[in-house]
């Protein structure tokens, strides 16, 4: 009975369409946004994950995430150092500045400033330039990103000279990165340079940036260095989940697309819902008349579910395939998707979700079918 | 006459509906008897019962007292999934409105019943063409209902009640969409088609145009059979 349970669905179009426009329209709405949800939250994370090297990270108690931290005094690092199980142990500083650009546009930055010594904490992947481009006078290394940001698309930014708060910086290199939660330009230097070019109080260490010796964990690492320094000192990933954490405890963007995905799924049963109880009412005599021929509730219900599975397979396809190309198109047309991606959660989340919408949907249409009594046909 | 048999036996078939607080009787506690072989009329104003009457001799509708016997199967004691078995196995149904599945070809439709019994699809829409052909209309096997003629479409319904070949064949207004000619030619169809000596037919109707191709003809009154007789009574 499974082919005239789909035959009746697609021989009647407009309902067929109807159906399928919304399963993929909440669908494509829920994946959509749960993609950009999570890709935008995750961005509390790509300060720390654009320094590989590192896997421990050790702060100010206070401090909570790469932008919100509070300096530390230069003593720290060596009291890091001094800690058994630390490898090593270098400075990062992260502050905020303001830079004009030769056509006076003038933008907020992130100044990053690295070890002087090794250069960690400079991101690894070059797309102009090269580390060493780091050794030359007021040099800055640009996020690509923040270039794109800066300047006009095909425009080189090499040699550019930048004005940052108010002292020369030129421009010798562009690393790609992942943007950050606010999409700030990145201007990577010398923790040397940064001193100068972010003039402050007498504290100016932000983190000290670390790595544990061999045969020990970085959280063992960070437990010691912790009872030794009374520092806090958070493995990578602690602290790259302490920055998706401050996004979520501090900013309404989960409130606000928890509140799309909901009317995604409330829009979807509503048109769902109505289109599937028109079908089922306009072909009511049909399924009575069937019943009335000998076929039982159980086959009946097989056609419902039949009905419902491929309305809910190929709208979900579709759906799924349309954020997918929205989110394709985005990453790689636009800097603010840059390194955008769907985790696999979010298609079984998205086909949970439309699995839902489509019981309670087949459900309710069901209903009318197993009560029409096969009598009323005569009637 | 006597080599019919007795197809459907009715006893003291009561059927009560509930209308509120009220319990309203539509049939009074109705025994007859219809043979095989035979085109049995059920004929009777509208409210006179005759629709309730035929669906509980088809098995859709429980009586509220009494029992039916269908080729010696005593219907209502049957379980609902063996009563549902039984109605796919024994009996054919043609509606007034046909009931056709519209988005399914002709020879589709008169397959449903076999395809319901488990058939494979291509082997049911064969025999679902075989029948359309014994009907004549072969030729509109592979349209949809809507491209059919009203007559046509009711020879689709009757290929569908027949395809599986039932004991009982029980039709509802079968002529009152169709013109005259047409209507005639249904019933010579179905007499020629569905009539057999281990085989009936019951057909309820009020169209006066077919009553002189009844072998039988029993008028309901208010829930009662008040007429047995090869003709229509002179009143």
């Amino acid at each position: 009975m499974t082919w005239i349970a789909i035959r009746m669905l697609t021989g009647d179009r407009q309902k067929f369409f109807g159906l399928l426009f919304g399963v993929a329209f909440s669908a494509l709405l829920i994946s959509q946004q749960l993609t950009i949800f999570i890709n935008l939250i995750e961005r509390g994370a790509t300060a720390v994950y654009n320094i590989p090297t590192a896997n421990i990270w050790v702060m100010d108690p206070v401090s909570r995430t790469p932008d919100v931290a509070l300096p530390m005094p230069p003593t720290a690092l060596d009291k890091v150092r001094s800690v058994n199980g630390v490898e090593w142990a270098s400075p990062l500083l992260r502050s905020g500045a303001t830079v004009r650009t030769p056509e006076g546009d003038l933008e907020g930055v992130t100044v990053v400033g690295v070890d002087d010594a090794t250069l960690i904490g400079l991101p690894k992947k070059f797309i102009q330039g090269s580390r060493e481009a780091l050794y030359e006078p007021d040099a800055v290394i640009i996020d690509s990103v923040g270039a794109a940001k800066l300047f006009p698309e095909g425009f080189d930014p090499i040699g550019v000279r930048l004005e940052l708060n108010d002292r020369r910086a030129v421009i010798r290199g562009i690393v790609d990165v992942d943007p950050s939660f606010t999409s700030q330009v990145i201007l990577y230097t010398r923790y040397s340079n940064a001193l100068a070019f972010v003039p402050g109080t007498r504290n100016r260490m932000s983190f000290v940036l670390a790595s544990a010796s061999d045969g020990l964990t970085a959280k063992q690492v960070t437990t010691r260095i912790t009872e030794a320094t009374g520092l806090k000192a958070r493995t990578r990933e602690e602290f790259a989940r302490d920055g998706v954490d401050f996004i979520i405890e501090n900013t309404g963007i989960p409130v606000n697309f928890g509140i799309t995905v909901a009317l995604g799924f409330i829009v979807g049963v509503a048109i769902v819902g109505l289109t599937f109880s028109l079908f089922i009412r306009d072909n009511i005599k049909q399924f009575g008349a069937l019943k009335a021929i000998g076929v039982t509730n159980n086959k009946i219900r097989m056609m419902v579910a039949a009905q419902a599975l491929l309305v809910g397979l190929v709208g979900y396809g579709i759906g799924i395939l349309l954020a997918a190309i929205f989110i394709a198109s985005g990453a790689a047309n636009s800097p603010d998707f840059k390194g955008f991606y769907t985790p696999w959660e979010i298609p079984v989340l998205t086909a949970f979700v439309v699995m839902t919408m489509i019981l309670i949907t087949g459900w309710l249409a069901l209903r009318s079918v197993l009560k029409t009594e096969p009598a009323e046909v005569f009637r | 006459m006597s080599e019919k048999r007795t197809a459907i036996t009715i006893n003291g078939i009561v059927k009560e509906f509930s209308a509120g607080s009220q319990m309203i009787r539509v049939l009074h506690g109705i025994d007859a008897e219809i043979r095989s072989g035979e085109l049995t009329y059920l004929v009777g104003e509208s409210g006179s019962g005759k629709t309730t009457m035929i669906s509980i001799i088809a098995g859709i509708l429980y009586p509220t007292d009494g029992s039916v016997s269908v080729f010696g199967q005593d219907i209502y004691s049957l379980s609902d999934n063996d009563l549902v078995r039984f109605r796919l196995s024994n009996i054919g149904f043609i509606f007034q409105q046909y009931n056709l599945i519209p988005t399914l070809t002709a020879a589709e439709n008169a397959s449903v019943p076999l395809v319901a019994a488990g058939m494979k699809r291509d082997e049911a829409v064969e025999r679902g063409r075989a029948m359309l052909d014994k009907l004549n209309i072969a030729d509109q096997a592979d349209k949809l209902p809507r491209q059919l003629s009203g007559g046509q479409q009711q020879r689709v319904a009757i290929a569908r009640a027949l395809v599986h070949e039932p004991r009982l064949v029980v039709c509802d207004e079968p002529t009152a969409a169709l013109d005259a000619k047409s209507g005639r030619r249904v019933m010579d169809l179905l007499r020629e088609v569905a009539l057999a000596p281990e085989r009936t037919v019951i057909i309820v109707t009020h169209d006066n145009r077919i009553f002189d191709l009844a072998d039988r003809i029993l008028v309901m009154e208010d829930g009662r059979i008040t007429h047995d007789g090869k003709e229509m009574p002179d009143h």
